[in-house]
């Protein structure tokens, strides 16, 4: 089913480039841990979105279920690395992504 | 082929003492340890009667096959057993004598640490020599060969706590892996040329060749079966470990070194009699080996003071004899020796280490004399030996010694006369020690008493054996092989033997107890020969010098500082290095910052994705 005036598959793919690379951006240069964190979800999500666009165009199903996974793993990472977040935070009362860097050489 | 005779029986019941003794005699009391050894070596003797008096006359060979061993190709080597006549006479030695000496030994280690331990090197000495005369092909014969040399290491190193028996140990071993090398050489050689081990097999293929005027396959064989019979016998150039093997206890250097063990060279020249004749100049070596053998160990027993040194190197000239025989053709003359010199050797050994025993430990014969009123049973045993060995007609010593000279003589005159001379000597020897040890005034300071009847009854048998065995032996060992000389009119010669053993008697008479310090002035006068001879023709320190240190610098210089430190730990810790170095440089990558990876793995995907572009599988 393809509406008349739709928005074309090339605008949800620059977005997700845009969202995707803000993403590595805000990776790649923010400290606080939180952040960075968020950072990755935004990447998650942005790669989501190109699935999802792709499964609409070539009509089939089969992006939409990797769309799932993502989340289910998204969720899991969330979970297992807001506990590793919170255990940094209390022994070194601090988020900076630096202090972070006890397995060095 | 008569009915099965379960021969498996005669090595198995030694084994299973030496189990029991090994495994549990530590926790048994000396009753039990000294019955389990004596049982089970009776037990073998008795089913060796057993066997014998089933067989009969043996007129054909009784073999039984147990199991095959080695499958490899057209080679079988199987467990097999064989009794013919040779071996009747073997097991006969081995089991009798190795009894007698069991029950000796029962006195005699009384006091001594690790009793248990004794008993159970010594029943598996038992096993494995029963197994080498049983045998029926060469790789089993070599089975029980090596295993003899094993229980012949473990007791000469008996005392542990002793260096020098440790190092004597060490020294027979190496010394007859020389030997044992040659042995596994000829056995190459026989499996090559006749495609099989086996006794039957191999013997009647030889028998199809025809004598080799030139050294051929059969010479070849032939001379590296001696070489093995040089390490385990003890001729020259390998007899310097049997001296040194007296370390052991005394009932172990009568049983192992005199009267057993060390005739498993004579026993493997005359089982192989057939390749032997074949080969001539295999038997010149082995006469020529034989005869200075006989001539230099029999010059350095007079020099000695030790009295088991004396016997030991009596043995080796002994031994010497028995190969001078199989050199002569005379098989069952040398294996008759063998027979003959197993009781009269083993009452020498058994008489010192009565003596060693009455004396607490003392061996030099300079602090023994005139023990024959304070030991009085020893001395009348010896006495049947010393006449026994010195050839003194009515004695079996006597029987085998002119059946050998007389062979000698057919293959040639000067090696009789040599040999006569060394018989001379020979009486010479032990008359001296027989003189030096019981004659004249006691010269040492510890009590002397008799030794328990444990000791003195073997001693006995043993004597009377001595005495009377060669008569009980004589038919039995002829009927072994082809005829030899010694029927027919050889009064001359053997008048000429007998004379020159009385002659060594009296002689020594003459020096050691008519006239007591002519021998100190006689070693004066010969000077440095004398000195020369007292050191052992100084043969241990040639071969120090001239193997064993070499072997020593070159193993230090070039496989331990070159092989060893440069090579092998060189390539361990280069590999070691090179792999740390790598790591050195690639750790830098590893900052613990985690912006940093996710920079390489950013950089790392757009660089997969530029590739991916370039060879056009983007699209």
């Amino acid at each position: 089913m393809m509406l008349p005036n739709a928005v074309p598959v090339s605008w949800y793919l620059i977005l997700s480039a845009i969202l995707f690379s803000m993403g590595v951006a805000g990776f790649l240069i923010r400290r606080n841990i939180i952040t960075v964190f968020m950072c990755i979800e935004l990447m998650l999500n942005a790669v989501n979105l190109s699935f999802v666009a792709f499964s609409y165009e070539l009509k089939k199903i089969d992006g939409q279920l990797f769309t799932f996974f993502v989340m289910v793993v998204a969720a899991a990472e969330a979970a297992v690395g807001l506990a590793i977040i919170l255990t940094v935070f209390r022994h070194r009362m601090s988020l900076e992504i630096d202090d972070v860097s006890s397995l060095k050489n | 082929m008569t009915e099965s005779q379960s021969l498996w029986l005669i090595p198995i019941l030694p084994l299973i003492g030496a189990a029991l003794n090994g495994l549990l005699g530590r926790r048994l009391p000396k009753m039990a340890v000294s019955a389990i050894a004596i049982l089970s070596v009776l037990g073998s003797f008795l089913w060796v009667m057993k066997c014998l008096s089933a067989l009969g006359n043996l007129d054909t060979p009784h073999a039984e096959h147990y199991f095959t061993w080695i499958q490899s190709g057209a080679l079988e080597i199987g467990v097999d057993f064989m009794v013919d006549r040779l071996t009747r006479i073997m097991l006969l030695i081995v089991t009798g004598v190795g009894l007698l000496i069991h029950i000796y030994a029962v006195g005699y280690m009384d006091h001594e640490e690790g009793f248990s331990r004794f008993f159970s090197y010594l029943n598996l000495f038992m096993f494995f020599m029963l197994t080498l005369v049983l045998a029926k092909n060469f790789l089993l014969v070599f089975v029980g060969w090596e295993g003899v040399g094993l229980a012949s290491y473990l007791l000469i190193g008996f005392y542990l706590k002793e260096k020098f028996a440790g190092d004597a140990g060490k020294k027979a071993f190496i010394v007859n892996r020389i030997g044992d090398f040659g042995f596994s050489l000829a056995m190459f050689l026989i499996v090559i040329t006749f495609g099989s081990l086996d006794f039957t097999k191999v013997f009647e293929a030889a028998a199809k060749m025809p004598v080799e005027a030139h050294a051929g396959i059969l010479t070849a064989i032939a001379l590296l079966l001696f070489v093995g019979a040089c390490g385990k016998s003890a001729q020259m150039p390998l007899y310097v470990w049997l001296p040194d093997a007296m370390a052991g206890p005394t009932p172990v250097s009568a049983l192992i070194h005199a009267a057993t063990m060390v005739t498993a060279g004579v026993y493997i020249v005359a089982r192989a009699s057939v390749i032997f004749d074949r080969a001539p100049i295999a038997l010149d070596v082995v006469s020529y080996i034989g005869l200075l053998t006989a001539v230099v160990a029999a010059t350095i027993g007079v020099t000695q003071y030790d009295i088991k040194k004396v016997f030991a190197y009596s043995t080796v000239s002994q031994l010497g004899f028995m190969f001078m025989a199989c050199g002569a053709k005379a098989y069952s003359s040398g294996i008759f020796h063998v027979a003959t010199h197993a009781f009269f050797k083993a009452v020498l050994f058994l008489g010192a280490g009565s003596v060693i025993h009455a004396l607490h430990g003392e061996q030099d014969m300079r602090n023994m004399g005139g023990l024959r009123s304070k030991i009085p049973q020893t001395f009348a045993t010896l006495c049947f030996a010393w006449l026994a060995i010195s050839g003194v007609p009515g004695f079996s010593g006597a029987l085998s010694k002119d059946e050998i000279l007389i062979a000698v003589h057919g293959k040639s005159e000067w090696m009789f006369w040599v040999g006569v001379v060394t018989a001379g000597i020979t009486a010479f020897y032990v008359s001296r020690a027989m003189f030096m040890t019981f004659f004249g005034e006691y010269r040492g300071k510890a009590h002397p008493h008799e030794s328990p009847l444990s000791m003195t009854g073997p001693l006995w048998v043993l004597a009377l054996l001595s005495a009377a065995g060669g008569y009980l032996m004589r038919d039995l060992v002829h009927s072994i092989g082809p005829e030899t000389a010694s029927h027919g009119d050889h009064g001359s010669l053997e008048f000429i033997i007998v004379a020159a053993g009385l002659l060594g008697i009296g002689l020594a008479a003459f020096m050691y107890l008519m006239n007591r310090g002519l021998s100190q002035s006689v070693a004066k006068a010969l000077g440095p020969v004398y000195r020369l001879v007292y050191d052992k023709y100084r043969v241990d320190e040639f071969y120090d010098a001239a193997l064993v240190r070499p072997i020593q610098a070159g193993s230090e210089s070039v496989l331990w500082k070159g092989l060893d430190v440069l090579l092998i730990d060189g390539v361990v810790n280069g590999v070691g290095r090179t792999a740390s170095a790598i790591g050195g440089i690639l750790r830098r990558c590893q900052g613990g910052h985690v912006p940093s990876y996710a920079t390489w793995i950013v950089l790392g995907a757009a660089l997969v994705l530029i590739g991916f572009q370039l060879v056009g599988g983007g699209r």
